[in-house]
């Protein structure tokens, strides 16, 4: 089991859809938010994800697919 | 030993102990260093700071390290007057602090020296981090003086240029093929797999604090007090908070008088995530994707934005947004005017500071200081275009064609 800290953005058309829910039930990750801001029209989550690392990898790359911006928490690592 | 007592969590207040650590466990948000400045208070004084060495450790009790600091000549850079550039921009007291003079030529001496310096207190054998130049550079040559490993890791489109300047000092360099996104993601990943110093991320509270001798020098050399206005450019955010932070304490600590100074933000506007916060009223900084030749602050996911954004808007400050033409623009007038060659984050400055003059918001007699954080031959191609020599034969004939009979 590892965890990984992550930071979701979601785009307007997805605020409604139940993504952090289904990555969880999809593919067996515990989610564990500590941080998040969700408005109208934008919003984003701060969690930590549970689990096997490869459904860890999995869950993430699905979470991409639909379209979420997925970052490290700790922002961009890459500097000037 | 150092009047640093804590790392203390920015948003929820939790406190930890001075370790190589970044995040609070219970929100993840970023850790702070707290001080003792009680204490720090009557160990300082102008006489003091202005007695000791004329680099960046004459300042050593403000920061946070117990021993003896790994050092290659960083900081006390020049403060200078920009008397042709403020002519041009109609402003009457315009200063230029110009930490292109730093030994790997950027302003990342400063936070790297303090870094490196930890990362020796806390036992690391091995740093690292992950850069487009001008941090690689910085972290290889003081690993370098410090008798220290380092890994470097760079994307793969980093212009040739910039990869001799980090190469010379022999790190082991490490060039990731695929996207700026992979480099994070590969990054995040070595850093928990790895027990390394990596510099940006577990050392990030300890290099954070360097950035604040940038402040602290220009208050002393304009005497011992703050500027009206400060033009500063962002990437991750965090010099700009480190700027307003160092005046915040110099005057905390009774060196300098009450601090009104109005701190302006500046971005590429190619990747301006925080200035666009700024610009909508928003609280949070929304990640963008960069795209912009101002790669030494294109920064999609600034780690620290949010606390520039409230920095920004506390002071009564300001952001502002320049697009590539405008920069390289900046670039040739700081040099035009000033003799100033400064890197692509310098000219967003200077475009953005004439942008704020001409529209009032920096008023003429307002004494200003734009940081000019990085040197210009790191990032030639920019500004490539200026180069066309009149071409001549080895004849005074020759000559005189084309530039006309100059006796
Ligand atoms: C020349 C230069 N200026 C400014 C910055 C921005 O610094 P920060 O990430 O602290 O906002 C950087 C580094 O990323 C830089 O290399
Ligand atoms: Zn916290």
């Amino acid at each position: 089991m590892v965890k990984r800290r992550v930071m979701f953005t979601f785009p307007p058309e997805l605020i409604k859809e139940p993504i952090i829910y289904n990555l969880g039930q999809q593919f067996k990750v515990v989610t564990n938010i500590r941080r998040a801001d969700v408005n109208g029209d934008r919003g984003w989550v701060v969690l930590e994800l549970e689990g096997e690392s490869k459904d860890i990898e999995n869950g993430i790359a699905w979470v991409m697919s639909r379209g979420v911006r997925v970052d490290p928490v700790v922002g961009d690592i890459v500097e000037g | 030993m150092s009047y640093a007592t804590a790392l203390r969590c920015r948003k929820c207040g939790r406190e930890y102990p001075l370790e190589p650590l970044n995040l609070c466990d219970f929100c993840f948000s970023p850790l702070e260093i707290s001080y003792d400045y009680k204490r720090m208070a009557k160990a300082v004084s102008q006489e003091k700071i202005s007695g000791g060495p004329p680099n960046m450790w004459r300042y050593k009790d403000l920061l946070p390290v117990d021993g003896d600091v790994v050092d290659i000549g960083t900081g006390f850079t020049p403060l200078v007057k920009a008397d042709n550039l403020g002519r041009e921009l109609v402003l009457d007291h315009l200063y230029i602090k110009n930490d292109c003079l730093n030994p790997t030529y950027s302003f990342k001496d400063r936070v790297v020296s303090v870094a490196i310096t930890k990362a020796r207190e806390f036992g690391f054998d091995i740093v690292a981090c992950a850069s487009t130049g001008n941090l690689a550079a910085s972290v290889a040559a003081h690993a370098a003086k410090a008798n220290m490993k380092s890994y470097v890791f760079i994307p793969s489109d980093v212009e040739r240029g910039k990869l001799v300047g980090i190469a010379i000092y022999n790190p082991v360099l490490v060039m990731v093929e695929g996207s700026y996104d992979d480099v994070n993601r590969l990054c995040s990943q070595l850093a928990q797999r790895y027990n390394w110093g990596f510099i940006n991320i577990n050392l990030r509270p300890y290099y954070a604090e360097g950035s604040k001798t940038l402040g602290y020098e220009v208050a002393e050399q304009l005497g011992w007090c703050a500027p009206d206005c400060v033009v500063a450019p962002a990437g991750s955010g965090l010099l700009f908070t480190r700027i307003w932070k160092s005046l915040d304490e110099l005057s905390m600590l009774g060196l300098i008088g009450p601090v009104n100074t109005h701190m302006y933000l500046t971005q590429a506007a190619g990747c301006s995530p925080i200035v666009n916060a700024f610009q909508s009223g928003a609280l949070h900084v929304h990640p963008v994707k960069p795209n912009t030749i101002a790669k030494s602050i294109a920064i999609g996911n600034p780690a620290d934005g949010y606390y520039a954004l409230r920095v920004a808007r506390q002071c009564g400050g300001g952001a502002c947004a320049i697009t590539d033409e405008e920069l390289v623009e900046g670039m040739k007038l700081l040099a035009e005017t000033e003799g100033i060659f400064a890197e692509a984050a310098g000219g967003v400055v200077i475009a953005g500071l004439k942008k704020l003059v001409a529209s009032g918001v920096i008023k003429r007699n307002e004494l200003t200081v734009a940081f000019i954080t990085g040197a210009g031959l790191k990032t030639q191609e920019a500004v490539a275009e200026v180069v066309h020599p009149f071409v001549i034969k080895p004849t005074l004939e020759s000559f005189e064609e084309v530039a006309g009979n100059q006796a």
